[in-house]
């Protein structure tokens, strides 16, 4: 995951660190005197939720009369591999310890953030941060740093809640999880027996140049999140419109359609046109549902996208992409394992496929490849629901423009994360 | 949840443990095995010191990693955005990344270079409009050679290149044979292997052999392939070739002369393709017909360097079946343009090695000839004429089976 958020880097940093620090010992020492004082806020899993839930659905700790909780979640991993026979040998990695941060500033009206440290806490990002406005349940403001709910994953992302290490293909460098921007927006649920409809409508800040220029050689829509000045301003002045909708039954699983589209491009400074109006625009269909009784969990994301690269520009840079990713996860066993009651064993596969460049050469008529397919068979261990440790073995084909044979890329990897 | 009976259940923990347990331990045999070396265009030369190693190393990331962006001095207009981009896996390119050479159609030189010649920039950063050719000025496509061996090309001295011309056909075999004389660019140092001709040299690399070594290559393919200057080019290409009228807001040079110089070491010292099936039967009979085809009057089979200042390359026989010499090809293959001394029809013997692998870096099809017209070696083959007539004539003549050895030779270079 790439620097969200850097400027005012140490100064931040120690602003944040004294947060956390703060929040964490007054907890530390209020538990030491009485730990009743500490009260966990566990995961509301009685609901009919919806992934656009997942931001608030998370496990916080309530520290008596502090008017906020804290929460957070930490992933480690280890990855031995290699491609095509040369190996990197064996690292380790701390890809993201994120805390977050919630409050009940008056009735029906919360504060939430997400402040994210990546890569040993050499980059931090405010993932979320947004004041929310209930005006009616099927009506409400949400202003600040809002994760554009584009699929399911990019706001669905916390580690703890997922059987494989890495984050899925699609969902990073196609949607560029975990993707956030200042803006506004609405949204809302209405349920009706078991079944449960909601919305969401924002508009943000968005893309830039960068996603047709930048040091991979293909649109890649990730590069965007270096620029950090679009929490600030926005690249062009069109916002980025991110709508989606989802419906889940009870019994059936939940669907959710999404769409995210804007005008990237700097067309226009000082009121002297530099180039037409380019837009990208994502739509993308996910789906969860558990399977009653064998409690099988599917979990699956489709994204397309279509952007507008000059035709004058180099057919290296793919004017539309696509790509998902269909997880299914089986619980083996659940019962007190190791001393923990209730403990999980499962078994999980991911298939997943990321189409960088849909299309055909002009030269030739002939298929444009740059893709990638990837199979990542799993198991995990699950002490509780807020932990699960990992072992997944990845491989990955990834072929480049012209369809030479693939690149073989393969990994042993291990990993812990846990809410905390 | 729990679905499962207990001895199952127990069953299956311990099959899972087992299965992590075997995996740990089979880490290095669940990870993919590298390509056979024959298989294969890049890697270095064997032989490379630990210091060499690194240099090739640095080269390598620059040549196929550096990707540029207007950022970094993409443009305005250019063919590709990285070094990488027209030779992947080091080998020939695809009529993607064939780019175009235009208004010079005779030895006197290009009377088009105030419209942008001789290069096309075909492509374009977004707000600006690519190149045309102008009206009344022949083209030639080129399509992107394979890297691999031009250090053995570049290590030979000008007197072995010059040992095969026969401009004149004085032994009558219908080869001429002639060397392309270049007028070197001003960074250009000669070695003590090139000799001055009215101070021009040898041109080696390159359709028309205008390039007189691997520097003079990378320098004109930063700055005419992706519109980058460098401390020896320092100017944009220019719009409708008026140098100058375009700034962008990148310091120039664009790229460091250490990553030049990199990339040429790199192109220096990747490894001459391995040819393959050597003892095959059909293979040594196809190489016997290549011979008695008269083939290899041009596609000169072995060579052996002399001393060079890298270890690995000196002194060293190896096998690229070229002479380096331009060849009139006949008006088949005449687009009616060229470069320096050569004349519309003439093009440089192309190297064979590799010819084989050449399918793994163009998508899985041959486009072979100067401009990739040829989607086989067949056709290859037919479209020769000129100096190479007689060869064809005689290739037309052989068996169906002969023709097949003859082609599995090539392939198994």
């Amino acid at each position: 995951m790439k620097k969200i958020f850097t400027y005012n880097y140490s100064e931040m940093n120690r602003i944040l660190l004294s947060i956390i620090i703060t929040a964490a010992t007054t907890g530390t020492s209020l538990a030491q005197s009485d730990s009743s004082l500490v009260k966990r806020i566990p995961a509301d899993t009685g609901k009919l939720h919806l992934n656009m839930d997942a931001i608030y659905n998370r496990p916080f700790l309530q520290m008596d009369k502090l008017p906020v909780s804290i929460g957070g979640y930490l992933e480690a991993n280890s990855s031995y591999s290699g491609t095509d026979g040369v190996t990197e040998g064996l690292s380790f990695r701390v890809p993201r310890l994120s805390v977050f941060i919630s409050s009940t500033i008056k009735k029906r009206i919360k504060f939430l953030s997400e402040i994210e440290f990546e890569e040993g806490g050499r980059e931090v990002g405010i993932e979320f941060a947004s004041m929310d406005i209930e005006l009616h349940p099927f009506l409400n403001l949400r202003g600040g740093v809002i994760i554009n709910p584009i699929g399911a994953f990019n706001q669905n992302h916390d580690g703890p809640k997922w059987e494989f290490i890495d984050r899925p293909i699609s969902a990073t460098t196609i949607i560029p999880s975990t993707w956030s921007n200042a803006g506004f927006g609405l949204f809302g649920k209405y349920a009706y027996h078991k079944w449960v409809w909601a919305y969401e409508a924002y508009l943000t800040n968005g893309f830039d140049n960068t996603i047709i220029a930048n040091d991979k050689n293909r649109t890649w829509l990730p590069s965007s999140k270096q620029n950090t000045e679009r929490f600030d301003e926005s690249f062009n002045g069109v916002p980025l419109v991110t709508a989606k909708t989802a419906i889940r039954h009870r019994k059936i699983g939940e669907v959710g359609l999404s769409w995210m589209g804007g005008v990237y491009n700097k067309f226009m400074e000082d009121g002297l046109r530099l180039d037409a109006r380019r837009r990208v625009d994502l739509f993308a269909i996910d789906f969860n549902t558990t399977i009653p009784r064998i409690n099988t969990c599917i979990n699956a994301e489709w994204v397309w996208a279509i952007i507008d690269v000059p035709a004058t520009y180099t057919q290296q840079f793919g004017n539309k992409q696509q790509g998902g990713f269909f997880d299914i996860v089986q619980p083996i066993i659940k019962r007190k394992m190791l001393g923990w009651e209730k403990s999980t064993l499962n078994i999980a596969l991911r298939t997943e496929y990321a189409d960088y460049n849909v299309g055909t050469f002009k030269e030739t008529g002939e298929n444009i490849s740059d893709h990638i397919i990837a199979l990542v068979p799993g198991i995990s261990f699950r002490p509780s629901q807020l932990t699960v440790v990992r072992f997944n073995y990845r491989y990955h084909w990834e072929t480049d423009l012209l369809g030479n044979p693939p690149s073989k890329t393969a990994a042993i990897q291990f990993g812990i994360s846990t809410y905390f | 949840m729990l679905i499962i009976s207990y001895p199952m259940k127990r069953n299956s923990a311990l099959a899972v443990l087992s299965f992590a347990i075997i995996g740990l331990i089979a880490c290095q045999k669940m990870l993919p095995e590298a390509p056979v070396n024959d298989e294969v265009l890049d890697g270095p030369v064997d032989g490379l010191s630990n210091s060499e190693n690194a240099r090739f190393l640095a080269g390598d990331i620059a040549f196929n990693d550096e990707v540029f962006t207007p950022e970094k001095g993409l443009g305005p207009y250019f063919v590709a955005t990285s070094c990488g981009s027209c030779h992947a896996g080091d080998g020939k390119g695809h009529p993607f990344t064939t780019l175009t050479r235009f208004g010079q159609s005779d030895s006197t030189g290009n009377k088009y270079m105030k419209y942008g010649a001789p290069q096309l920039q075909n492509r374009a950063i977004p707000g600006y409009t690519p190149e045309q050719i102008p009206a009344g000025a022949t083209s030639a496509k080129f399509t992107p050679p394979a890297n691999t061996g031009l250090g053995f090309l570049e290590a030979l001295t000008d007197a072995q290149i010059l040992s095969n011309a026969d401009p004149q056909d004085t032994n009558g075999d219908g080869i001429s044979g002639v060397p392309n004389y270049i007028a070197p660019p001003a960074f250009f140092t000669p070695k003590w292997y090139h000799q001055s001709v009215g101070g021009k040299y040898i041109g080696r690399f390159g359709k028309k052999a205008a390039a007189i070594d691997l520097l003079h290559q990378t320098v004109n393919a930063y700055n005419q392939d992706i519109g980058i200057t460098s401390e020896f080019a320092h100017n944009e290409p220019g719009i409708n070739g008026i140098e100058g009228i375009y700034a962008d807001n990148v310091s120039d040079p664009e790229v460091e002369s250490s990553d030049v110089l990199n990339v040429v070491f790199y192109l220096r010292t990747l490894k001459a393709p391995v040819q393959r099936d050597q003892g095959d039967a059909a293979v040594l009979t196809g190489k016997q017909l290549f011979i008695n085809t008269g083939c290899a009057g041009c596609h000169v089979q072995q060579w052996t360097t002399p001393f060079s200042d890298i270890g690995a390359l000196s002194n060293k026989t190896f096998y690229p079946y070229t002479d380096l010499l331009l060849h009139d090809m006949g008006s088949g293959l005449d687009d009616n343009y060229t470069e320096g001394m050569a004349s519309t029809a003439e093009w440089r013997t192309p190297p064979l090695w590799g010819l084989g692998l050449s399918k793994n870096s163009q998508g899985g099809k041959y486009f072979l000839l100067h401009d990739g017209r040829a989607t086989s070696i067949d056709a290859a083959i037919k479209y020769h004429d000129g100096e190479a007539k007689k060869s064809k004539d005689l290739y037309n003549q052989l068996s169906e089976t002969e023709k097949q050895n003859l082609i599995k030779f090539l392939e198994s270079l």
